[in-house]
């Protein structure tokens, strides 16, 4: 068992990724000598060499279309994105061309590339830093979507990834880069399951990512009003892992999704539109759901952190399914 | 004065020679000739001259007030413009009334050349408001973050200017985008390029290469010096010293000059260099050695045109010395302004996604205030 922030488990992941595998290398925009915008990569150029942590040029379309073509070689690349909202430079690489590639050749090959991007707001970076995009690559099938939310997540997921033979989208939330945690076993996570990260009988509360926090927050403020919620992480945000989810609401007959996307199309909206499919009659309520505000990120901070799910709102909003504010 | 093409002058100048007016010594060069032939000068009065070193110094104090204000708190982040003062200033002062500028986020000495209080951006990175003004009052777009996109906005403006018949003469409205070294390698500039070429657009291309794109150095991003980068698309490109105000002005002048009457693109590569961090939130200590950094002290934008005024007597030690006021003056007041901008309201964050209002929007509004109305009064 060992302790270490989320940041150095991601980094732990890509050192070991790379001394068990020569056909891993690392490259984006400032992972080598800056050691990575949020210092994932710190040291890593002084043990591999700048071949193998890349700096590249500034151009997000051509860091991940170079990284297809290079996996399509035989290479097992991973590419570092600054965040969600500049891949959007690359959504054409990612959607059109990782995503299809084996489908539109008759499965002859895949595209076995990772890549890792920052997500979620509460670092004051605004409009073109904050968004929490998850549920658009989640909506795209080809793809693996995770979102590490523990720091043991952080540490066993990647391998995981890069042994998958199609591409993997991994959601690393900003806020949760200090966080420090245990890492009882540092070997390959299992992908296909959510996790129940605190059992409960009242309420299940789901979040992923960054939300997985907040949710166990919520879950304490509402130990204290007497409600015991379970806490659901999702994990994986594509395939979602029904059969937790349907479980868990069917002992608790009560959910609330919180989710850092807007409201309107969100992973939210998806998980309740499943939970109702497949246990509603199990349901003693409408599924609520806790989202950021539909509006583009504000900078200032108050703002955005009136933008974001907290955990007063996600209690709110539990308190109002299960009865206890009448 | 010195005469010279590229071969000449400049000896501090990078391989391929750039426009130089006035030497990191403060001695002018009267006149240059560029790669195409163009002749580059500059004329100014005295008190031109004088204007110009106001300039200077004054947005160098500005900055610093703004980074100062950041460390102690008060701003969210800023992106210093400090060693960049010549390329802006002059760049900014060339520009004509009608010139539109699309500016990156380190833009505050082209914002101030166009006349905008320089509280406004402190409105953004205070985070108190969008910091936004009026583009078409001032000629100068929004700051934007998302690195190359202003470039193909930008060339969209000026291809909307041709149609509306404002190119093909000595007044008629020409546009500047300004970008980084590292932009360069954006799909968006490069498309910006083409478009600009295909359709002869009134613009000017005007890239600040200040060696860094965070931490990764000039040659992560190009094999050869950016101005040559034009020829492939088809116009001409210049590097100038973008640490002389003069040469810069120039060379924008005469680029801008000729995007309104119809002359098409170019590219100017400011050759300079980014004396402070990336933004507050970077250490540039982790890529980037104390020498290299001391290296271009020398060449600092404005000792050398203040050397230029003492050697002509264009300013003495009374002007200088009351320029240095007035900009302390200047940069107190602007810090007193900025730490009167009050904390908005969080129920604002829902102005502003539609022009009046939407029915998603409203309810959520709606919904937050009924919200926050239940934590009222429960610290009691
Ligand atoms: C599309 C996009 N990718 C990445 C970033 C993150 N980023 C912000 S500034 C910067 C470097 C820009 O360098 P350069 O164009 O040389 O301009 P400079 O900051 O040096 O003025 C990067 C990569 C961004 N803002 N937008």
């Amino acid at each position: 068992m060992t302790t270490m922030t989320y940041r150095e488990a991601m980094r732990e992941a890509i050192r070991q990724a790379m001394r068990a595998d020569d056909r891993v290398f690392l490259m984006g925009e400032d992972v080598g000598r800056y050691g990575g915008c949020f210092g994932v990569s710190l040291g890593l150029l002084e043990e591999f060499g700048p071949d193998r942590i890349r700096d590249t040029p500034l151009s997000e379309s051509a860091f991940v279309g170079a990284g297809i073509g290079a996996a399509l070689g035989g290479l097992r690349p991973i590419v570092e994105i600054m965040t969600v909202n500049f891949s959007l430079l690359a959504l054409d690489q990612i959607l059109n061309n990782a995503a299809t590639l084996r489908h539109m050749s008759g499965g002859q090959f895949g595209v076995p590339l990772v890549i890792r991007m920052t997500t979620g707001g509460g670092r004051q970076l605004a409009a073109q830093h904050s968004h929490s995009l998850e549920v658009w690559y989640a909506h795209i099938p080809g793809l693996r979507v995770v979102a590490p939310a523990t720091v043991a997540d952080a540490r066993g997921m990647l391998a995981t990834a890069l042994a998958d033979p199609d591409p993997v989208i991994v959601f690393e939330h900003g806020g949760l880069y200090n966080v420090s945690g245990e890492v009882p076993d540092p070997s390959p996570a299992d992908l296909d399951r959510a996790a129940v990260r605190r059992p409960g009988r009242d309420v299940t509360l789901i979040g992923y990512g960054g939300t997985v926090p907040t949710a166990l927050a919520a879950a304490d403020l509402l130990a204290a009003d007497g409600v015991d919620a379970e806490v659901i992480d999702l994990r994986t945000l594509r395939p979602l892992d029904d059969a937790t989810l349907v479980a868990s609401v069917s002992r608790t007959h009560h959910a609330v999704v919180v989710d850092e996307g807007w409201r309107t199309g969100s992973l939210a909206g998806e998980i309740s539109a499943r939970i109702t499919e497949q246990a509603f009659y199990e349901l003693d309520a409408p599924v609520g759901r806790v989202c950021s505000a539909e509006v583009p990120m504000p900078y200032a901070a108050q703002l955005e952190q009136a933008a974001l799910p907290q955990p007063a709102a996600v209690r709110a909003a539990a308190r109002q399914l299960v009865g206890v504010d009448g | 004065m010195a005469k010279g093409d590229l071969e000449t002058v400049g000896a501090d100048a990078p391989a391929g020679g750039y426009v130089q007016l006035l030497t990191p010594d403060g001695d002018r060069v009267e006149r240059v000739t560029g790669p195409d032939g163009t002749e580059y000068s500059v004329d100014f009065t005295d008190a031109e001259y004088r204007t110009l070193y106001r300039d200077l110094v004054t947005v160098r104090r500005l900055d610093a007030e703004a980074t100062a204000l950041q460390r102690q708190g008060e701003l969210g982040i800023w992106a210093s413009l400090l060693g960049q003062e010549a390329a802006q200033v002059g760049a900014g002062r060339a520009m004509r009334p009608q010139d539109m500028a699309f500016p990156t986020y380190r833009e505050h000495g082209v914002l101030y050349t166009r006349g905008i209080d320089p509280i406004m951006p402190f409105g953004l990175f205070r985070g108190v408001n969008q910091g936004g003004w009026d583009p078409q009052e001032y000629k100068f777009n929004q700051y934007t973050i998302v690195i190359g996109a202003q470039t193909l906005h930008a060339t969209g403006y000026a291809m909307g200017i041709t149609m509306d018949g404002k190119t093909g003469s000595a007044d008629g409205e020409a546009v500047i985008a300004f970008f980084g070294d590292g932009a360069t390698s954006q799909g968006d500039v490069n498309e910006a390029f083409v478009w600009s070429g295909v359709y002869h657009a009134p613009i000017v291309f005007f890239c600040q290469n200040n060696q860094y794109a965070i931490s990764e150095p000039l040659e992560r991003q190009t094999r050869i010096p950016l101005y040559r980068r034009s020829s492939g698309f088809g116009f001409p490109g210049v590097r100038v010293d973008g640490n002389d105000v003069l040469a810069t002005f120039a060379v924008t002048r005469a680029a801008l000059d000729n995007a309104r009457q119809g002359q098409g693109p170019t590219l100017i590569e400011a050759y300079t260099y980014r004396m402070g961090a990336h933004t507050s939130s970077d250490d540039p200590t982790r890529y980037r050695i104390a020498s290299e950094v001391e290296s271009w002290k020398v060449k600092d934008p404005i000792s050398r045109l203040k050397a230029f005024l003492e050697k002509q007597q264009v300013g003495d030690a009374a002007f200088f010395a009351e320029v240095d006021e007035q900009a302390k003056a200047e940069a107190i007041a602007l810090r007193e302004r900025v730490l009167e901008l009050q904390d908005p309201d969080p129920v604002t964050m829902f102005d502003h996604v539609y022009p009046h209002g939407s029915p998603e929007v409203d309810a959520q509004r709606e919904a937050f205030q009924r919200y926050q109305a239940t934590f009222e009064g429960s610290a009691h």
